[in-house]
């Protein structure tokens, strides 16, 4: 590709079935406590 | 779905429903916005500008990815696999506070209610709901809040020997975050918190003029010249272990990544600055009308950001700037909403159980208490059926698998309905998803 560059290896879709363990921390418990982000949270199944 | 945009000459494509983000170079980016690839006049006025060969070189690898599921991806159905189960708590261990900060949604400290502090049965009993709402779940997650938290530090200190002593009999990790004010931090404090919890947020709003304007003590005087000495000892003696020394910034300041500079200044290296939750009747509360201008404080934040990273003494973390695009949490995660009410529940020093802090004082959401349980099923409702993909405005939103549908407080504060976002929380939240997206570009060059 000349004009495009992705910058994630993985998609949201992939390995569904092995997701979804709701390990990962709740999203407002962190730095925040006002704003409900999840985008950069991390997931605890790896 | 797709969003398209350039912020400081790096043009990207998100694509939401795969999550991949592609960064385009300009021609791409002309294809792509308003989708005028699929134009037959629009494409002309492209081949003008950039050339037929470089422009159908373009459009075949648009053709690509949309062939490879990687552009315009249809949505997938995703039925909820995160069972609902309590295992994250706001424990409001002191409904008291040495500061009076103007905008405190707990009123000065007491949440609307009288002073008080949590007593050890009440916070035992906090726990053992936990380990058994939790189920399977491992980890659990406790955060000491007030009020101010250390008005109550003898508690904390059994309540954390009590957590302890739950994790191995129940398979369990209890993960202690601390939010505090610093007025109470002396040496025994700081060495305590620094061995015994994961995370530590330490508030303080940024620039003497601005923090002391908001956080006063109860002698109306200003709280940085005690609070920033003491952070600064905290940070020191806490090694590698997470802290954020965390910021709320109001219509009073938008220029607020001048606080964030200031922040850095000080030695902080973990930074947090939110725009602030209140009802829009307060002088302070952030408005439609104010969103531009902060769109413009995000990027120049962003720009600051970057410069950072060219000298490791200066370079810093920005809370709402990290960004996970491969590691970050499943797609069953980033639909089910925040989890109040739900998987995190907050609980007075008296007991009740509500569906998260912002709530407390409202006694009309209390939803059970340590003794019974989540009992209110009518209150738990309004937050079970509140999924990103159940609200009309976040369905169609490209944003919807970074934020998950934003904060149900600020929803119910500005729109009286959960299913109606806050449209200033939603600006900015976009924002700042594309800064940090930039921001991820321009490093990988680097």
């Amino acid at each position: 590709m000349i004009h495009i560059k992705t910058l994630n290896k993985t998609k949201l879709t992939d390995n569904m079935g092995v997701k979804g363990c709701g390990e990962c921390q709740t999203s407002c418990q962190s730095a925040c406590k006002t704003s409900c982000t999840v985008g950069n949270q991390k997931c605890e199944n790896k | 779905m797709i969003h398209v945009f350039e912020i400081d000459d790096i043009f990207c494509a998100i694509d939401t429903n795969s999550g991949l983000v592609h960064i385009i170079d300009e021609i791409v980016f002309d294809l792509l916005k308003d989708e005028s690839f699929k134009s037959n006049d629009k494409v002309k006025d492209i081949s003008l500008k950039y050339g037929q060969d470089v422009m159908d070189e373009a459009i075949s690898e648009i053709k690509y990815l949309i062939d490879n599921k990687m552009l315009y991806t249809e949505e997938t159905i995703v039925e909820n696999k995160i069972k609902p189960a309590v295992k994250a708590m706001c424990l409001n261990i002191a409904h008291d506070c040495n500061l009076k900060c103007e905008y405190c949604f707990a009123s000065q400290g007491n949440f609307k209610g009288e002073r008080s502090l949590m007593s050890f049965e009440v916070g035992k009993k906090s726990f053992d709901y936990l380990v058994k709402s939790s189920g399977k779940r491992v980890n659990l997650e406790v955060d000491f809040f007030g009020g101010e938290p250390l008005m109550n530090f003898e508690t904390i200190k059994k309540l954390v020997d009590y957590g302890r002593s739950l994790e191995e009999k129940n398979n369990k990790r209890f993960r202690f975050t601390i939010t505090t004010n610093g007025v109470l931090l002396d040496d025994e404090k700081i060495d305590y918190i620094n061995e015994n919890m994961d995370n530590v947020v330490l508030s303080i709003d940024g620039r003497k003029s601005v923090n002391d304007r908001m956080r006063k003590t109860v002698n109306d005087k200003g709280s940085y010249d005690i609070i920033v000495k003491n952070f600064k000892k905290l940070v020191d003696k806490r090694g590698k272990k997470d802290y954020f020394a965390r910021g709320t910034y109001t219509a009073y300041n938008l220029d607020f990544a001048e606080d964030v500079k200031h922040m850095r200044e000080l030695g902080f290296e973990k930074i947090s600055v939110e725009p602030v939750v209140t009802k829009p009747e307060e002088k302070y509360a952030l408005k439609d009308e104010h969103v531009e201008l902060l769109k413009k404080e995000y990027e120049k934040l962003a720009k600051m950001y970057i410069e950072s990273f060219s000298d490791k003494n200066k370079a810093f973390q920005f809370f709402h700037f990290n960004i996970e695009l491969d590691g970050g949490p499943c797609i069953y995660k980033r639909s089910i909403g925040c989890g109040a009410g739900t998987e995190y529940v907050a609980v007075t020093p008296e007991g009740d159980f509500y569906p998260c802090h912002q709530f407390v004082g409202e006694k009309e959401f209390i939803i059970g208490n340590v003794d019974d349980g989540i009992t209110n099923e009518t209150v738990l409702d309004m937050f079970r059926n509140v999924s990103v993909n159940e609200k009309p405005k976040c369905k169609e939103c490209w944003a919807k698998y970074y934020c998950s549908g934003g904060c149900h407080a600020n929803a119910y504060n500005c729109n009286k309905d959960f299913k109606v976002p806050y449209n200033v929380g939603c600006e900015l939240e976009k924002k700042r998803i594309e800064c940090s997206i930039m921001i991820k570009a321009k490093l990988q060059e680097k």
